[in-house]
């Protein structure tokens, strides 16, 4: 591994910028890397290396003719999740459905990063659809997590989490719909953040729920990720729920956390995220991060949230249901995948077949339970009910903003867990996402930032700001991360044990 | 279904009362399309109008048009409507190939526009009042081409070709309240109603109104009651209805069937039927076995649209005059008695009368044209009369030839007819067929020379002061010059010639 894996994206950028390296030389030694390690974590789907080494060509003749850069993340490499469109390269969601589907257009966030000058790798693997916790749902195999082979990424972004902790790209594009950003990050020892819903444009973000998903930022530091952040967030008139506003100014936000200094900042402790559930471990570290979040100065306040306790059951209600509506188009007739069409068949059946070959398990067991979920005569109780949750769970949001800044709780309440573990148990793999749903149902800003280790496994802390307000968690996780390599020597993802290099 | 297994109308409505309702669907002739930037041309190769929106590609999302949000709320005023302060799409979820997202984005419970009202006048001036439910926009779907079989139906067919250009096409679904009380008039009533409304939505200019074309599309919802009963019959909904007649046969074919069945103790089976043209009769659809559940939940890809009330009544502002009130002002500008004025609207003709006359020819002729000759062309052609392909600006050009004196109105017919088959415009008609009136002298007086010759003892009348005895010449020369020459020109050239 050489030392052009392990800089910052801020780093890259500035030595790009001042031609100490060039962006083909940074380009390279990611795509060597991916090259030498991911037979072993298996983060990307497709990697584009003529057309990674071309963007990162445009950057380095920018540089040489002296042109301003496009961005100040010019000439970074970036692993973008396989669920955005880009052009020239498929896009699949890791699903069998759609092997080989070349999209015809950019995804708004893939148009803005081109524009950036952010050089794309390629495309990461994820749960089919985004659905899932641990990345196992992929059609193409899981992804591993670099800090123990054995065990999950998390999910469903695992493939551009675990691409970060095995230093195969400095930056990453995840999407959260219920967590899939946060909870990989926090068990990858990375960060995550889900910027507030309408900041970042869902257009060509290929939909599984559309009033929760929101595509973010992925990074090993709180920095980087506010400069991605910045790159991809905006007013999207391709997409109706982009919100007209201004970016939150989440890059100024994290320099003033880095003076340290969070004196005056409430800080509120979700009481209802702890007990049992939660692993020792997992609850230590949390108990130790509020504890630094003190000490520089912010004040601890412990709010209840009561309706969080519902947010799970709403949001497999939600999530489902919209999802069964999302997926109804592959069906065979314009795109993807095409089963039984031996010309004795008719379109409903060839529809059939391909939605049974194409779907894996766990898309299938949602299309059903959002069907069933939104059926004549179960649509109040089912439906209905979880959208008068959601509302409760933003009452509870509001009225601890009335109090607080912003609210903490561990990202997920375990380490990252083995393999094959859950595939079993749904129930068990659905509360990896106890803590990071709320957010989702109230469309406010969350972000994960690594935490400190148990038993030797990344934990993450979450911190939630109000809709807009998206600078607030980024400040406090820029001040505590800060605090946190002070205290135990250094970045954690240092840590990361030396993956299996093949020459 | 055999006839023998209908009952006659005569008995239908002294045994039963009709209920109607009548769903409406208008395409909006907006420049795009509803949820994107792609032309709403209608035609065009197929799948050219076409983008990852408006194909449902992966990712894609829709944005609302707003142009078609602003015809919505101007139909529904014009409807008479209340315009909602905040509603939303929906999604109707069903599986069909032409639909690329397997869901049409539709709205459901919350229409913009609802409880209003269309006044309809029947044949006879009679005025009824028919109460509109709601009026709501939606996207087409696309089109399936069914490919081999006889009837061109799905079944059977080897296979089928989808064209993508229609989905996403703006539409507008009016639905009236249940009509009740029409009684033998129930299918007049339909067509009027289906009419009047055609006339209110070309006034707005928002629409091309085509039955032809599939831009208005009519679904007729009929059921039976006995008389005096308190409780609608159950109801059979009858789609294909493409033509204004078909919307009165229609209507007309099912009470006569469903009469039939229930006189007979059976009952009516709540179905999709389809209108045949040909033979005026219903088929039922498809059966399905179980009854579609759309599974309607709010398009979580849009945002709701509240319609501000100061932009609400600045589209009032914008509304036309309407249909019935330009009628007044037009029975009072031409001085026509309300029989003429009702033949006029029973032969679909005012408007077109109206835009003749605003091409510059003068009301009467303009009336006479279109009620009599383009009539009796219509008739001809089992097409309405705005059907013909024949714009209002053609005829005023045709009248305004005849007063030049370059066209008799026997040519100005022919020209008229050209005009029906194709040919052009009304000049280019002239040109090609050469039917310019002969006004040549020279030409004209080698004709009368040469039936002057020929009817020697005709001539030698003339000469000795039977004028009367040219009418025969005048006969040969117009036969001789097919009718191209003016009659009145060639007598004068006939007496000249034969010193008289």
């Amino acid at each position: 591994m050489t030392e052009l894996t392990r800089l910052t994206a801020a780093d890259i950028a500035a030595k790009v910028a001042a031609k100490e390296v060039s962006a083909v030389e940074v380009t390279q030694a990611h795509l060597d890397r991916i090259a030498a390690v991911d037979h072993a974590v298996h983060a990307f789907l497709h990697v584009d290396t003529e057309r990674a080494l071309a963007a990162a060509k445009a950057v380095d003749d920018d540089v040489a003719a002296g042109r301003p850069a496009a961005s100040p993340l010019a000439g970074v490499p970036l692993a973008l999740k396989d669920v955005l469109t880009m052009q020239g390269a498929p896009t699949t969601c890791g699903s069998k459905i759609l092997e080989n589907w070349q999209p015809p257009y950019d995804a708004t966030v893939t148009r803005r990063l081109l524009e950036a000058g952010v050089v794309i790798l390629g495309k990461t693997n994820m749960d089919e659809f985004a659905m899932g916790s641990s990345t196992e749902n992929s059609a193409y195999g899981p992804t591993r997590n670099p800090w123990d082979l054995d065990r999950i990424p998390g999910g469903s972004g695992g493939g551009s989490s675990a691409a970060l902790a095995a230093f195969e790209a400095p930056l990453a594009i995840g999407t959260d719909t219920g967590g899939s950003i946060r909870q990989p990050g926090a068990v990858t020892g990375t960060v995550g953040v889900k910027p507030t819903y309408g900041t970042v444009s869902r257009f060509g973000l290929v939909a599984f729920s559309s009033s929760l998903d929101q595509a973010g930022p992925c990074a090993r530091t709180v920095l980087d990720a506010a400069l991605l952040h910045e790159v991809i967030a905006g007013h999207d008139p391709l997409d109706s729920t982009s919100i007209d506003a201004p970016v939150p100014p989440v890059v100024a936000a994290v320099r003033e956390g880095a003076t340290g200094d969070l004196k005056g900042v409430r800080v509120g402790v979700v009481t209802e995220f702890a007990g049992d559930g939660y692993e020792t471990g997992v609850a230590a570290a949390f108990t130790a991060a509020v504890e630094q979040l003190r000490e520089l100065g912010a004040e601890i306040i412990e709010v209840s949230c009561p309706s969080f306790d519902l947010a799970l059951p709403a949001y497999y209600l939600i999530a489902p249901s919209e999802a069964s509506s999302n997926l109804a188009r592959f069906d065979a007739m314009r795109y993807g995948l095409r089963v039984g069409d031996d010309g004795t068949r008719s379109a409903e059946e060839v529809m059939s077949l391909t939605r049974a070959a194409g779907f894996g398990a766990e898309v299938k067991r949602r299309i059903m339970l959002g069907t069933y979920a939104l059926s004549a005569g179960y649509y109040d109780a089912y439906y209905g009910s979880a959208q008068k949750v959601r509302t409760l769970i933003m009452r509870d949001f509001d009225a601890a903003f009335a109090k607080v800044d912003v609210l903490v709780s561990p990202t997920t309440p375990t380490t990252a867990f083995k393999i094959g573990e859950r595939t079993a148990d749904p129930m068990a793999m659905y509360r990896a996402d106890l803590c990071t749903i709320p957010s989702n149902l109230a469309g406010n800003a969350a972000l994960s930032v690594p935490c400190g280790l148990s038993d030797g496994l990344p934990v993450g802390l979450q911190i939630m700001s109000p809709a807009l307000q998206d600078h607030r968690g980024y400040r406090v996780a820029a001040a505590y991360e800060l605090a946190r390599d002070a205290a135990q020597g250094g970045p954690l993802i240092n840590r990361v044990p030396e993956l299996e290099v093949v020459h | 279904m055999t006839t023998a297994e209908l009952m006659d109308y005569a008995e239908v409505v002294t045994r039963f009362d009709p209920v109607l309702g009548l769903e409406v669907h208008v395409e909006l002739s907006t420049a795009t399309k509803m949820f994107c930037g792609c032309s709403n041309q209608f035609g065009g190769e197929p799948n050219t109008n076409v983008c990852p929106t408006c194909l449902g590609l992966p990712g894609s999302l829709p944005v609302v048009n707003a142009v078609a949000i602003e015809s919505a709320i101007r139909i529904g005023l014009a409807l008479n409507c209340e315009i909602a302060e905040w509603c939303r799409f929906a999604r109707k979820n069903y599986f069909y190939p032409d639909m690329p997202k397997n869901f049409q984005t539709s709205q459901y419970d919350e229409p913009i526009a609802f409880n209003g009202w269309l006044d309809v006048t029947l044949d006879d001036g009679t005025v009824v009042r028919v109460e509109i439910e709601r009026a709501h926009m939606e996207e087409d779907t696309g089109k399936s081409l069914h490919v081999g079989g006889a009837t061109g139906r799905i079944h059977g067919a080897e296979h089928s070709l989808l064209d993508y250009n229609r989905a996403g096409v703006p539409l507008i679904e009016i639905v009236t309240k249940t009509i009740e009380g029409t009684g033998e008039r129930a299918p007049e009533v339909a067509r009027a109603y289906v009419s009047t409304l055609r006339d209110l939505l070309k006034a707005l200019d928002v629409s091309d109104v085509r039955m032809d074309q599939g831009s208005l599309r009519c679904d007729a919802n009929v059921s039976l009651m006995e008389r005096g009963a308190t409780e609608f019959g159950t109801r059979t909904e009858t789609k294909n209805v493409n033509s204004l007649r078909s919307v009165e046969r229609a209507v007309r074919y099912e009470m006569t069937r469903q009469a039939a069945l229930l006189a007979d103790g059976g009952s009516i089976l709540q179905e999709t039927r389809h209108f045949e043209e040909a033979s005026g009769t219903t088929r039922a659809g498809r059966r399905k076995e179980t009854s579609e559940d759309y599974r309607y939940f709010p398009e979580p890809d849009l945002v709701p649209i509240a319609p501000s009330r100061e932009w609400v009544e600045q589209l009032r502002g914008t509304l036309p005059e309407m249909p019935a009130e330009r009628r007044k002002r037009i029975q009072a500008e031409w001085a026509l008695t309300d029989l003429e004025l009702r033949d006029l609207i029973n032969a679909g003709a005012i408007d077109l009368v109206a835009a003749t006359a605003d091409a510059g020819a003068p009301p009467a002729e303009a009336r006479s044209w279109w009620v009599s000759y383009l009539s009796q062309q219509a008739n001809n052609q089992g097409v309405e009369l705005g059907e013909l392909a024949i714009t209002p600006a053609q005829v005023a050009r045709v009248i305004a030839l005849v007063a030049d004196g370059a066209l008799t109105n026997k040519l100005a017919r022919d020209v008229v007819d050209g005009v029906l088959a194709g040919e052009g415009e009304p000049d280019t008609v002239v040109e090609t067929r050469g039917l310019k009136v002969v006004s040549d002298d020279s030409a004209l007086f080698a004709a009368v020379d040469e039936a002057l010759a020929a009817q020697p003892d005709v001539a030698g009348k003339i000469r000795e002061g039977k004028h009367a005895a040219a009418g025969a010449i005048v006969g040969a020369v117009m036969k001789a010059t097919k009718g191209q020459a003016d009659a009145k020109r060639v007598r004068e050239l006939i007496l000249q010639r034969c010193g008289a």
